[in-house]
């Protein structure tokens, strides 16, 4: 009950902030539209295929963590930074589409669900703790929150190198809002004064647990006034809605080099991982507009033939990435050099 | 009917709650959803109150735990994984480990760490933490490796006066069982002789000790019988009775699962070596997990940590010596 009426004043607040009304004209173009979705559809396509094989068994390594439902926050974040200017993504456990949006190689993802050798973690770390650290992709841990200095850190050597124009991103859940990591960097950036675009994805739950014992604000967004920078509340589940936001928030964050705060509106509409059949879902928060499917939501924008061809592509895509990888060997143990250090001469036990 | 680690783990809290007020359990996603291993399974339901789901931050977690004990009640904080105690870890080394040192009044917690590795689980859902802490003078480091000493030890260390790390290890949670639950035990502090034998000696704990005493099984086919000490807690450490076991087998290897830099396995060696140099006949070895991260691909992750197979070459070599 508590938690019902919680619900309602959230969405009053969030209605208050919503994002341009769609009486105005958008600040989106329709080929940014179009292609953000297509990101989305090819995250979804892939999601759902690593999905099947983790459940039919024997060639996902690992758990599977998917970001269904928040494709379209994920991916409009992504599709709002630029790769090839120095811009950087820290992309967190939902962010398939962001990543992909941002410029990640399909590759990537696969690879690492796949335990393939030839991929950047080489086995030795999986699944979405992935990155390509040197081109602006850092690689999370799984320690909630532990990010957000990172991609501060990152923001501040652009800034000491000349670049100060580049903006740093990153995402982070309702539940890891609540680390003091993620409060510390958040604070950091702002007293640093730095372009990070923190986007917070409030999906409703962290593993099973609700944000009532999560936190006590009424809207997440009135932290970014503790911390003395912008906020932007979104609905999470609208395309739309996710680029006119980003747009403006990472403008926001280039012109001033001060870091913004965007909290998306959505929900799960998966397990915590795939082996969680997230049964304590209230099944009353799908009916909900936070609870919509953000491809569905978005397949209105377009012609419906043209969704279909694009669909499609990505499960051809998909599908080809997947063989690939099937094809590729897992890491070897008696090639591995066991090495942890960037200073051979000074592993332990090692004579050169 | 059979009770698993996992099972007595979540029973022992079951009779710790029943018997005494005091008790209660703080942890993410531990209430209605019953942990991530399910470790708390119902629990809430019996004791809606002494249940509480927390919010993701281990320090503060920690921190609420030792305010709560300095002020009479015995909280089991229990981490979603072993790694993620990291962020609890000031908390932990500085607040509760000082505290009946400085004040004189005791810092009763019990924090539960979901430790070691399993098959993909990659560098931060593997860790073995027990050195780190036991590094730390005022805390209790206790690593079960037997459903009854998972049952016994965790109701002990609830009852402790002291800030108790209990690692207990996941790849034991649901596969080991036991007939039926201990009403007496081994106190916390004292190592167990898990396999008897005279040529040489394994000292090892946790998970570890399954692979020790398969290991040790292997070498009995080759005609050499091997004693398996269970240490049980690795803080305090039972140096006599590994002493006593040296002193009947002469030659000592020391395996954990944990890196190999320091840590139990080194701790063993320097106390037998110091203590009890003149009861081996050769130099005691040591076989821990390789010197980087846990690897998140099984092929890498088999080969990065000791096996019944690497003990077994390990001691081949030691009984021939
Ligand atoms: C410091 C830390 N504590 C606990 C965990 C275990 N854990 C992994 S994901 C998760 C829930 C995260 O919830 P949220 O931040 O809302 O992100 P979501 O999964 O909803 O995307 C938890 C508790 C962790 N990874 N890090
Ligand atoms: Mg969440």
């Amino acid at each position: 009950m508590a938690q019902g009426l919680r619900l309602l004043s959230h969405m009053l607040e969030d209605s208050r902030c919503q994002t341009p009304p769609m009486s105005t004209p958008s600040t989106v173009s329709s080929e940014k539209l179009r292609s953000t979705f297509r990101w989305m559809l090819l995250a979804r396509t892939l999601e759902d295929r690593i999905a099947s094989l983790y459940r039919a068994g024997g060639s996902i390594v690992g758990g599977v963590y998917l970001g269904r439902g928040q494709e379209a926050f994920s991916g409009a974040l992504g599709a709002c930074l630029s790769k090839k200017d120095g811009d950087i993504f820290g992309g967190l456990i939902r962010d398939m589409s962001g990543r992909l949006a941002f410029g990640e190689p399909l590759l990537d993802p696969v690879r690492a669900y796949l335990g393939s050798a030839a991929g950047p973690m080489r086995g030795r770390d999986g699944n979405i703790h992935r990155g390509r650290p040197q081109e602006g992709l850092p690689a999370m841990i799984s320690h909630l929150g532990a990010l957000v200095s990172v991609v501060t850190g990152m923001l501040l050597a652009r800034r000491l190198q000349g670049k100060a124009t580049c903006v740093g991103a990153t995402s982070i859940g309702d539940g890891a809002t609540s680390t003091g990591s993620f409060h510390e960097a958040v604070n950091m950036a702002a007293v640093e004064g730095l372009p990070l675009v923190v986007a917070v994805a409030n999906n409703q739950y962290a593993y099973s647990t609700p944000t009532d014992r999560q936190y006590a604000c009424e809207n997440l967004v009135d932290r970014a006034r503790g911390y003395g920078i912008q906020g932007y509340v979104v609905d999470g589940t609208d395309l739309r809605a996710c680029l006119e936001t980003f747009t403006e928030a990472v403008a926001a964050a280039r012109a001033t080099g001060k870091p913004q705060m965007v909290v998306g509106k959505l929900l799960r509409l998966a397990g915590h991982g795939e082996h969680d059949d997230a049964s304590y879902v209230d099944p009353a928060l799908r009916e909900e507009p936070s609870g919509r499917d953000p491809i569905d939501v978005a397949t209105a924008y377009f012609d419906g033939m043209e969704v279909r061809k694009w669909q499609e592509e990505a499960l051809k895509q998909v599908a080809e990435a997947i063989a690939k990888a099937q094809n590729e060997a897992g890491p070897d143990a008696g090639h591995e050099p066991w090495l942890a250090l960037a200073s051979e001469h000074l592993v332990e036990g090692r004579r050169l | 009917m059979s009770t698993t680690y996992l099972a007595a783990i979540r029973e022992a809290q079951a009779v710790a709650l029943r018997e005494d007020p005091n008790v209660f359990i703080y942890g993410q996603d531990i209430g209605k959803f019953g942990g991530a291993f399910k470790a708390t399974k119902g629990l809430i339901d019996e004791f809606p109150n002494r249940v509480m789901d927390a919010p993701i931050s281990e320090d503060a977690m920690v921190g609420l735990a030792i305010g709560a004990a300095i002020e009479g009640m015995r909280p089991i904080v229990e981490m979603q994984f072993a790694d993620f105690s990291s962020i609890g870890f000031n908390q932990i080394i500085n607040q509760a480990a000082t505290h009946y040192w400085r004040t004189g009044v005791p810092c009763p917690i019990t924090l539960r760490l979901p430790s070691g590795g399993t098959a993909g689980s990659g560098p931060f859902h593997s860790q073995s933490m027990e050195a780190l802490y036991a590094h730390y003078p005022g805390l209790v480091v206790v690593t079960p490796a037997t459903v009854e000493d998972a049952y016994s030890m965790l109701l002990e260390s609830i009852q402790l006066d002291d800030p108790v790390i209990f690692c207990e290890h996941k790849l034991l949670y649901y596969h080991l069982k036991a007939d039926r639950l201990p009403t007496v035990n081994l106190p916390v502090g004292k190592a167990r002789i898990a396999r008897s034998g005279r040529h040489a000696t394994v000292v090892t704990y946790s998970a570890m000790l399954h692979e020790s005493l398969k290991a040790a099984a292997m070498l009995a086919e080759d005609g050499f019988h091997v004693e398996v000490v269970d240490l049980r807690s690795v803080k305090p450490i039972d140096t006599d009775t590994i002493l006593g076991s040296v002193a009947r087998t002469g030659r000592l290897l020391a395996v954990g699962e944990a890196f190999p830099w320091g840590g139990v396995t080194a701790e063993v060696l320097s106390r037998v070596v110091s203590e009890g140099f003149d009861l081996l006949d050769c130099p005691p070895i040591r076989l821990n997990a390789k010197d980087t991260p846990i690897p998140y691909h099984p092929n890498l992750w088999k080969a990065h940590r000791p096996t019944a197979d690497s003990i077994y070459a390990a001691l081949s070599e030691l009984v021939r010596k």
